[in-house]
């Protein structure tokens, strides 16, 4: 089956990206696709490089970013909600004059068509949340 | 500095292949969280989809309609008059659930926008038609 993921809640605070995350690699060792994951509301601060976790905590972002690596997934941060919430790639940054970037690797940035695009073209669209 | 990313609908490069119908619950109070603004907004994009698009209000999402908002005094925008601009969107199929209404003292003469109102039962079998359900 063809998936996407929809991560809507920050990690640490809420569950709902490390159930998103458990979810999404138990699908693909089942074989099934994952068509795009897409992080919205606070879930875009799951693509924020500058956390720092405890050393004997698991750290979300890296998990992510090491998924995708391993199965070569589209891990999309909504514009607009990471604007508001200060994550921005390079080019981002640079546009709005600001002097840092933090996107983790293997993140990108890209608009609300991208969830709607994922809702049509996959099978189910699953929406981890509070 | 280089081109924007297409984050429009019309920059696309794959084409929707067909119709599906998109649900969006709306389950929260307009301001105190994000939520009831950031699926607003996640409509409007939608909307240029052109999918077969539906909008529940139920719990407190109902007071997302409520009229005669006044954000003044927290500082915060009051963004409940693009509800009425969702019929420019085609954007026309508003559900709120009669018991949410009903427990919270309203009546449809409190809202801003026209809508229909549904019972409990009736809103889960529409839920159960649907293929895309995003809740906020």
């Amino acid at each position: 089956m063809k998936l996407g993921i929809l991560v809507n809640e920050g990690p640490y605070q809420h569950q709902a990206s490390d159930t998103a995350y458990q979810f999404t690699k138990a699908a693909l060792e089942k074989g099934h696709e994952i068509f795009r994951i897409f992080f919205y509301n606070d879930g875009v601060n799951n693509g924020s490089g500058l956390g720092v976790p405890p050393q004997d905590d698991r750290n979300v972002t890296k998990l992510w970013s090491d998924l995708a690596e391993k199965h070569d997934l589209d891990l999309v941060v909504c514009i607009a909600a990471a604007q508001r919430r200060g994550i921005l790639d390079e080019r981002e940054a640079k546009r709005h004059g600001k002097n840092s970037s933090n996107l983790a690797p293997g993140f990108r940035i890209s608009g609300l068509g991208q969830l709607i695009e994922a809702g049509i073209q996959a099978d189910r669209l699953v929406v981890f949340g509070d | 500095m280089s081109t924007p990313m297409p984050s429009e609908p019309w920059e696309q490069q794959e084409k929707a292949p067909a119709v599906k119908k998109f649900m969006y619950v709306n389950r929260r109070a307009p301001y105190g969280t994000i939520y009831a603004l950031e699926s607003l907004e996640v409509v409007l994009i939608a909307a240029a989809f052109e999918q077969d698009v539906s909008l529940v209000f139920i719990d407190d999402g109902v007071y997302q309609l409520k009229k005669g908002q006044d954000t003044g005094e927290i500082g915060m925008k009051n963004f409940s008059p693009t509800f009425r601009a969702l019929e420019g969107y085609d954007v026309e199929k508003l559900y709120v659930e009669k018991e949410s209404l009903w427990t919270r003292g309203l009546t449809e003469d409190d809202l801003v926008v026209p809508v229909q109102v549904v019972a409990r039962e009736e809103l889960r079998e529409f839920m159960d038609q649907q293929e895309v359900i995003l809740s906020f």
